[in-house]
């Protein structure tokens, strides 16, 4: 049996499943928030304000 | 009532039961909504955070954003152990549950249709890192570096050498950029001939992963449970051992990244 570390999901795997997959329905009865453009935008922003703050790993090579 | 429905996934009537501890994004236990033979997995949420205008300011909060799709999974991860579910988007909000029946209704054959596809079938995902950093100092342990040690060559050395250093330094992490990119694609050429199917996601940001290396693969395979452990041999198996290149397996997952589209895509291989 092979043993596979479990550790905690990371946040970005998850992301990139339950912001990327996961069926998306629209339809008008729902409130169209899952629109997938509007929590790319967002997610954009997040990365970049995190980048902002974050210095490039490749930025400091001395 | 200013109460909203939270969907987590539609699966077909389970006998098992789930956790009796079980709670969703809000804090309320899931239900089950049944309706034309089809099961939405639901939970209560206060509009107050999961109307529109509200929900849109939530995103942009990590610290939501981050404690909603967690607790989204848990209820997903649950859900797995007793059944194949099809999940939904992060966020897929209803007034009531009959606008949920109504979703159900509207999209009942597509739903079936991808229940079929995916059942007993679980996702696993793979990445590949390109570690400069770690070729660096598996090499610097071994053979001695030009210009001496590390603290007191860094003021000694002419800027002739230090100019050298950084072009060898740059030449050898586009040399394991270029190794680990072409094992990449030969692993996922592998892995995806075992697989009944794969998806290819976006690299990975290093300021928001906070993983070492630069992500060169990350990719999602359908897997039939049954096959899960063989899959996971396969994967250790392939894992070079190279210093500068990283795999890492994550999963079992529910098959978020295979409910795409609701397309009937031929099962062609490549």
């Amino acid at each position: 049996m092979t043993v596979v570390e479990r550790r905690e999901v990371a946040l970005v795997d998850l992301l990139d499943r339950l912001l990327a997959g996961g069926v998306v329905v629209t339809g008008d009865i729902t409130l169209r928030i899952a629109d997938v453009d509007l929590v790319r935008i967002d997610l954009n922003a997040l990365i970049s304000s995190v980048n902002e703050q974050v210095p490039s790993p490749w930025g400091e090579l001395t | 009532m200013t109460a909203l429905r939270y969907v987590y996934a539609v699966c077909r009537p389970f006998r098992s039961a789930l956790q009796a501890q079980l709670t969703g994004v809000a804090g309320a236990p899931p239900k089950q909504l049944t309706h034309h033979g089809l099961i939405a997995v639901v939970s209560t949420v206060p509009e107050a955070d999961f109307a529109e205008e509200p929900l849109r300011a939530h995103l942009e909060d990590l610290d939501w954003l981050t404690a909603t799709a967690r607790a989204h999974q848990q209820v997903i991860d649950a859900l797995t152990v007793v059944t194949t579910p099809l999940p939904l988007r992060l966020a897929t909000v209803f007034r009531d549950d009959s606008g949920v029946r109504t979703m159900i209704e509207a999209r009942e054959e597509a739903f079936r249709r991808v229940l079929d596809r995916l059942e007993g079938q679980v996702e696993w995902g793979v990445k590949v890192y390109a570690e400069p950093e770690a070729a660096e100092a598996a090499d610097s342990a071994g053979a001695g570096r030009v210009g001496g040690d590390a603290v007191s060559g860094r003021d000694a050395v002419s800027g002739r050498d230090y100019l050298r250093q950084r072009r060898m330094q740059t030449r050898a992490r586009e040399d394991i950029w270029q190794k680990a990119a072409a094992f990449a694609g030969r692993l996922h050429e592998k892995l995806s001939a075992f697989a009944e199917d794969s998806r290819l996601h976006a690299p990975q940001n290093a300021a928001l992963s906070g993983a070492s290396g630069q992500n060169v693969l990350n990719a999602a395979y359908l897997v039939p449970r049954a096959d899960s452990e063989e899959f996971v041999e396969l994967v250790d198996r392939e894992k070079d051992d190279a210093p500068g290149i990283r795999v890492e397996l994550t999963g079992p997952w529910a098959a978020y990244s295979f409910t795409g589209e609701f397309a009937e895509e031929p099962e062609v291989e490549p």
